[in-house]
């Protein structure tokens, strides 16, 4: 090979490890505090014409989001006094855990995160869905008929369209003949366009199918609308959120837009080619990574957002209908196409 | 310890770094917060109104959606392993697959047609 230095550097993995968990803890809330920032106060005051987060401060009301922090900080921490307060002091803390934990594989960079889970994929996944139990636990403890509606509701949903996610990757996983979500970026980065090979081939030009199931799927994981029946303020006054306050609910935001961050960067990492940019090699490659996942991850969150901002709410069982008989069929029909193209090709 | 337990090691130690973070944003909130216990602010919140009965009750009306899910999700995981090795498995691991994801579309054509799919 050439003799291009590379970022592989020879430090101890301990070290390593401090670095990514480090890392780790404070890419969350900055990526939830982006995605708050850019698409829910200002994405959304431009397409809905809401005059009130774009006029604090100068610029596009840019103190908004500092004057919410602000906010959630100086709120008295209540809990109701039915509650079973061990269970409804956990239970967020449960929610952005599953939040965490799904940062862990995701590459960005060919010698960053390089030693990750080699079930890479299959573990963010497994991880993701561990926040319905922290939804049915803050549902369930805080003893009040509204956040316990919208816990089971959230619960219904969230198993409900865990399928239709799954069967989305398995498409990919087809491809790439990897879980490992570095081995599936550099099965992009080395795939080829009819034998044309200098741009690479994401996943998206083969799977678009899967990509559209998957986006659906995540928005629903996700509780955004138009799937938000779980949180609906106008029946269920924010469904288990109700009795939460101050850092508690804080807690929740952060798990909502920290996981819709997490679930773009693998959608961007699974069809769009992640870090890699064509031409783009070695040590180029490490320092211009995380800048490309980031643009790729933001254009997969301005599609779920712009569905966020546009359509209305779907009914109950609309939303069990659609995931039952809608998408799993589709995402197996997925699966076997894609297995006859493998096979065949 | 080889690279295997090392990955898991990993995730074991983002679950103790987030722990002691959730730790310390609750510990700097305590600090910061005002506290002035009332006993209204701890009744259950119902729009405005005293609450009637304390711990609600729900009908689960799901339980065949979770049956199904346990299903599918362990069909996913005989899929994953599938999926991964299937170029090398070829024509015969294709038809295997095939005949298996039949057999589960069977079971929730079945569902399907019994009406259970069916939110009421």
């Amino acid at each position: 090979m050439t003799a291009i230095p590379t970022l592989a550097l020879s430090i101890g993995w301990g070290t390593t490890l401090a670095i990514k968990t480090l890392i780790i803890l404070a890419i969350i809330p900055l990526g939830a505090l982006i995605l708050g920032y850019v698409f829910l106060l200002k994405m959304m005051s431009h397409m809905q014409s809401r005059l009130g987060p774009m006029d604090p401060g100068g610029f596009h009301g840019w103190y908004q989001l500092v004057g919410d922090g602000l906010k959630f900080l100086q709120k008295e921490d209540i809990m109701p006094a039915q509650s079973d307060r061990r269970v409804f002091a956990a239970a967020p803390a449960v929610v952005v855990l599953s939040t965490f934990l799904v940062f862990l594989v995701i590459p960005v960079g060919p010698d960053l995160v390089d030693k990750s889970l080699n079930v890479g994929v299959f573990y963010a996944l497994a991880v993701s869905s561990l926040s319905v139990i922290g939804v049915l636990m803050a549902g369930w403890a805080s003893a009040n008929k509204y956040a316990l509606l919208g816990a089971l509701r959230a619960a219904a949903q969230l198993i409900a369209y865990e399928l239709p996610l799954l069967l989305a990757v398995v498409g990919v996983v087809i491809q790439a003949g990897t879980l490992s979500l570095q081995g599936i970026v550099l099965s992009q980065q080395h795939g080829a366009i009819f034998g044309f090979g200098g741009l690479g081939q994401p996943f998206i030009l083969t799977q678009f199918f899967g990509f559209a199931l998957f986006l659906v799927a995540a928005q629903a994981e996700l509780t955004q609308t138009p799937f938000d029946m779980p949180v609906a303020e106008s029946e269920l006054v924010a469904g288990y959120m109700v009795e939460y306050t101050g850092f508690r609910f804080l807690f929740f935001f952060i798990g909502e837009f920290g996981t819709a961050f997490g679930f773009a960067a693998i959608a961007a990492t699974l069809f769009l080619g992640g870090w890699a940019l064509p031409g783009v090699h070695g040590t180029w490659a490490d320092i211009l990574g995380p800048g490309v996942l980031f643009i790729k991850l933001m254009a997969v969150a301005f599609l779920m957002f712009w569905v966020r901002f546009t359509y209305p709410r779907l009914r109950e069982d609309q939303l069990q209908a659609l995931a039952w008989k809608v998408l799993i069929p589709l995402g197996l029909a997925n699966i076997l196409l894609t297995g006859v193209f493998k096979v065949a090709f | 310890m080889t690279e295997f337990y090392r990955q898991y090691l990993s995730v074991a130690v983002l679950i103790g770094a987030a722990a002691l973070m959730f730790g310390a944003m609750l510990g700097a909130g305590r600090l910061l917060r005002p506290n002035r216990p009332q006993p209204e602010k701890f009744i259950t919140y119902e729009a405005g109104s005293d609450p009637v009965g304390g711990w609600g009750q729900s009908n689960v009306r799901y339980y065949v959606y979770a049956l199904l899910f346990v299903m599918f999700d362990v069909e996913a995981v005989f899929i994953f392993p599938w999926a991964v090795n299937l170029k090398s498995l070829g024509v015969y691991g294709l038809i295997e697959m095939a005949v298996f994801i039949i057999v589960l579309t069977l079971g929730l054509v079945y569902a399907w047609r019994k009406g259970v799919l069916r939110w009421a």
